[in-house]
């Protein structure tokens, strides 16, 4: 199904594309048909800037464990760091 | 087989064309040999090769290129049209493919090449031709996607002007139809309540009858009070393991076409679900697909035929 379904965040940081390195502006979680992932269905979860044009894009499409799994693993990185050492506020 | 002419210009050598049967849908309100419960006519019904013009000879050159057209607002869009050189007698019909939800992609462009090789006049406007034009098809889709999707009076006015287009070719009969796949299945029937158009086919469309979940972004509401408005024959494909749309929810639209009176034969597949008819992905079901393009051609060529 195209499932329109359709989570959208600001971001900050950097992400390389197939134009090389820009700076991620918004990022968007959606379950949906990949384009190279071999499943019907998947996770993709695309890091954007508009504002560079659609080029902009770093794309994963993942199936819903291995996106939990990527999940969790952020959050346990981010635990065993010291506090806040990646934050936007550093 | 391929001569480059440039790069969005190409010939290609395909099978040969077929023509379209001139019949026309009877009295009765449904195609021969069908019924109301999904069933359909018995026999494909092209008329005799199309080579039959006047100076006898007839090639199977196809010219598959980017072009553009006008679309809703004014705005000129991208939109990829295929079509084979020679002419034939009475002109031939046309076909407008609406896209999946990912994108303007090689697979739709394939689409096109096919219903060329068909004998049809065969065009699709690139919904995303606005924002990202030029854009790879999957960053298109991204883009679109994170921008709210594509409106329903654009899709509209694109899909007239994808249709006015096609009807101004010298080549063209006049009888113009639309199909569309996945969120294009929808829109083809949105186009066809709201266009005079001669055939529409909803490939596996989901969110005309149903509400679709909450919280979306994309201005995607069920339909179904258009079809009082629905201009012309309907034909919907659809597989039988498929949630959106389910096979309850296409029941309820047929339901309300018959209640309506308005010509339509839907088909459902067992042992197939959405996207079956796409080559290039898991869901592909070859019988059901094979199946499906043979009730597609056999349909266009009952209402597009000259």
């Amino acid at each position: 199904m195209c499932t329109y379904l359709t989570e959208k965040i600001s971001v900050a940081g950097s992400g390389k594309g197939g134009c090389g390195w820009f700076a991620g502006r918004e990022a968007i979680v959606y379950v949906d048909h990949p384009v190279h992932a071999p499943y019907t269905h998947t996770i993709n979860i695309d890091v954007l800037n508009p504002s560079l044009g659609p080029a902009a894009r770093v794309a994963l499409e993942l199936t819903e464990e291995t996106a939990l799994a990527l999940a969790e693993a952020i959050h346990r990185v981010l635990a065993a760091a010291p506090a806040g050492i990646a934050s936007g506020n550093q | 087989m391929v001569s480059s002419l440039s790069d969005v210009e190409r010939v290609f050598r395909a099978g040969h064309g077929r023509a379209v049967a001139d019949q026309r849908w009877p009295a009765s309100g449904l195609p021969p040999g069908s019924s109301t419960d999904g069933s359909v006519w018995a026999s494909p019904s092209r008329a005799p090769d199309p080579s039959q013009r006047e100076d006898g000879i007839m090639t199977d050159a196809m010219r598959a290129q980017t072009i553009t057209i006008t679309g809703h607002g004014g705005h000129e869009i991208e939109a990829y049209l295929a079509r084979l050189v020679d002419a034939v007698i009475g002109g031939r019909g046309s076909v407008v493919v609406i896209h999946h939800m990912p994108g303007y992609d090689a697979a739709t462009k394939e689409i096109v090449r096919r219903f060329a090789v068909e004998g049809y006049l065969a065009l699709c406007p690139n919904l995303y031709s606005r924002e990202a034009p030029g854009a790879a098809p999957d960053d298109a889709a991204a883009a679109v996607r994170a921008a709210g999707g594509v409106p329903d009076e654009r899709l509209v006015g694109d899909v007239a002007g994808a249709v006015a287009y096609l009807r101004a070719l010298d080549d063209s009969n006049g009888k113009a139809g639309v199909i569309g796949y996945c969120s294009g299945g929808r829109q083809a029937f949105l186009a066809a309540c709201s266009l005079p158009l001669q055939a529409a086919v909803d490939c596996y469309g989901a969110f005309v009858v149903n509400e679709a979940p909450e919280g979306l972004p994309t201005p995607v509401r069920p339909i179904l009070h258009l079809a009082p408005s629905l201009s012309c024959p309907l034909l919907g494909l659809f597989g039988a393991d498929d949630q959106y749309p389910s096979p309850e929810e296409t029941a309820k639209f047929a339901a309300e076409l018959e209640r309506l009176g308005k010509p339509h034969e839907f088909h459902t597949y067992k042992g197939a679900g959405h996207a079956f008819f796409a080559v290039d992905r898991p869901a592909y079901r070859p019988e059901a697909a094979v199946d499906g393009w043979r009730r597609i051609l056999d349909f266009f060529g009952k209402h597009l035929g000259s």
